[in-house]
């Protein structure tokens, strides 16, 4: 702890006067006037295990919180429920997957990421096996301080060889990535949008379909390029909407697929002379900001770069929309961010 | 029971068997003038009880779907494995030269990429018991009647992914997975019981839900009872036999070294061990 946090620790607080009530849902991250689906990984992965008999899905007492509980409900005979034994999880689904099943392992990120990394990586990414890890409350999705934030998900797993990373925006990304986890012969981990998940990409760019290690231009702009992932996509083209008001052209490249890193669309992209952004739900240690880095430097390409992520330190306990205001991850602040750079 | 299996069994008696295992490890302990032998030779006879006695294999074919499973959680006693592999025919004798050697199918520690008959890559400890979970539940969901073995150490009780997986056996009624426990207390550090003590072990497992059975792992005719007696037990409970283990067993000159977990094996002792087994080759 620190001296301020000490200090800080002791000093009496007020009951403010506009209470914002703390949530874990995801649907408070969405600005009004967007669509929601409920529950879409749930729903995908009762679609795609129909015709798919290897499909079984695994939680560590995580069902109802990670949207297995539709699974669930569909396959009862295909359902394990592991309790709250993380290692176990990833260790039985390793053994399911050596068995020829193709296993779907829900948790929260922190406890995948951290509690289970030894078992990810021995068990499962060592052996290539096709276990496909979903969590919920990747990032600052969540107010319940650092016990549930995974800001540092994607640090851990980039280093971990086989693995893909995935990070989606919306429903329709959680939606699509499923069948295209399944279609890859190998791990995946990917970051969980639950519970009511906004419709974002689509109303941009109707015609846009998930693909699995593609980075794809939603919107178009000449004066700043912002490569995103996750939420920070629909943060992102909420923000340009806000610049374009300004007269500042943001383009907006969603790039889901953290690793591995579709570079030769990044480069392309990246040389054409704008400012360059980098925006992601994550620590600026080791995720999106740091990969999109080390591609440029090695191939040259030298545009002016900015990083918005989260700081490199444990984040405060509080309401999630407050914390996203105060972490730079809110539309306006994203906006503001932009706007200081130019 | 495969033809080839049937073979194997009635060949010679299991005496020999964990005798010809005894001798390859320590051959192949001599190729790199270290290894963990002291294991190798303690669990020797638990190994020949697996290979010719209790597993159905097939020994040309060791990816056969019908075989049992049988886990090496313990990476490091992969000599071990090794030796038993040979003795069983799924690796072949030429090979033994190469243990530990670039472009080896024999690397130091066990690595399912590497070895035909090694399942899994272990070497982390507290693995094999999990993975063996979901195999037992993969194998109940297809309906095999295949055994799951997986073979721990009595260190790997301090790991608690080792007990997650104990609970969820018992949890899921895992009839078809026997856990052996290789007790040899011996850890890196020093005795088992004086780093992290699980004590009273068979009624340990009981209370979790467990058939257990506490034998002399050096003892064959009890391994086979109790290997037998697993495989049979009428109960809906995943099994343990839980075998008590001499380190260095076979060679005595070795079992009097006071530090077993790495043996110290001197560069003309090799022969002297292979010697002391060769006095008496069992029929």
């Amino acid at each position: 702890m620190t001296a301020a946090a000490r200090a800080r620790k002791y000093e009496p607080r007020r009951v403010p006067e506009t209470k914002v009530a703390t949530s874990a849902m995801i649907a408070s991250l969405a600005a009004e006037g967007y669509d929601t689906v409920a529950a879409p990984f749930g729903h995908a992965l009762v679609e795609a295990a129909k015709d798919d008999a290897r499909i079984v899905g695994l939680t560590a007492d995580l069902a109802k919180y990670t949207d297995l509980h539709v699974f669930a409900q569909a396959y009862p005979d295909r359902f394990y429920q592991m309790g709250m034994a993380e290692q176990l999880l990833m260790s039985a689904a390793a053994g399911m997957a050596h068995e020829g099943f193709i296993p779907f392992a829900t948790t929260y990120s922190v406890f995948a990421s951290r509690r289970a990394y030894d078992f990810i990586c021995m068990a499962i990414a060592e052996e290539n096996l096709p276990v496909k890890i979903v969590c919920g409350l990747p990032g600052l999705t969540t107010g319940y301080g650092p016990s549930h934030q995974a800001t540092e998900d994607l640090a851990i797993f980039r280093g971990l060889p086989n693995l893909t990373i995935l990070d989606p925006c919306d429903a329709t990304d959680v939606t699509q990535m499923v069948p295209a986890m399944i279609a890859h012969d190998g791990p995946v981990y990917a970051r969980l949008l639950r519970g009511k998940v906004p419709e974002v990409i689509t109303r941009y760019r109707p015609s846009y379909q998930f693909e699995l290690g593609r980075a794809q231009m939603i919107r178009e702009g000449r004066d700043v390029l912002v490569v995103s992932s996750g939420i920070m996509t629909m943060r992102a083209l909420d923000a340009a909407e806000l610049l374009a008001k300004d007269g500042i052209d943001v383009a907006v490249l969603h790039c889901p697929t953290i690793k591995p890193l579709d570079t030769e669309t990044i480069l392309a992209e990246a040389g054409k002379g704008r400012l360059l952004v980098t925006a992601e739900n994550h620590s600026e240690v080791g995720g999106l900001g740091e990969a999109v880095a080390r591609s440029l430097l090695r191939a040259g390409v030298t545009p002016a770069f900015r990083q918005i992520a989260l700081p490199d330190e444990f984040l405060e306990a509080g309401a999630l929309p407050t914390l996203h205001d105060l972490y730079g991850l809110s539309t306006a602040k994203v906006a503001q961010q932009i706007r200081g750079w130019l | 029971m495969s033809e080839l299996t049937a073979n194997l069994r009635s060949n010679v008696s299991l005496a020999r068997r964990a005798w010809g295992i005894r001798r390859k490890a320590l051959q192949m302990g001599e190729v790199q003038g270290q290894g963990y032998v002291g294991q190798a030779l303690g669990v020797a006879d638990v190994l020949a009880t697996s290979y010719f006695h209790a597993l159905n294999l097939r020994a040309d074919d060791p990816e056969w779907e019908g075989r049992d499973r049988f886990l090496l959680s313990i990476g490091h006693y992969a000599i071990a494995l090794y030796a038993a592999l040979i003795e069983a025919g799924v690796l072949p004798e030429d090979e033994i030269g190469t243990y530990g050697m670039d472009d080896s199918r024999m690397p130091m520690s066990g690595m399912a990429s590497y070895t035909p008959g090694m399942e899994i890559t272990g070497g982390s400890l507290g693995h094999g018991l999990g993975i063996a979970v979901g195999m037992a539940l993969g194998l109940k969901a297809k309906g095999g009647d295949q055994f799951v073995y997986n073979l721990m150490s009595d260190g790997e009780l301090g790991e608690g992914s080792t007990w997650e997986a104990v609970m969820s056996a018992t949890q899921h009624r895992l009839s078809n997975l026997i856990c052996i426990v290789d007790f040899n207390n011996q850890q890196a550090d020093g005795p088992t019981r004086d780093a992290l003590a699980v004590g009273a072990e068979a009624p340990k497992w009981e209370a979790f839900g467990w058939h257990a059975q506490e034998v002399d792992g050096n003892d064959l005719d009890a391994l086979v009872a109790a290997f037998d007696g697993a495989r049979n037990c009428p109960d809906a409970k995943p099994r343990v036999i839980i075998c008590n283990t001499k380190m260095c067993k076979g060679v005595p000159f070795l079992e009097e070294r006071e530090i077993t977990h790495f043996v110290r094996v001197e560069p003309d002792e090799w022969t002297r061990a292979l010697d002391i087994l060769d006095e008496e080759v069992p029929a």
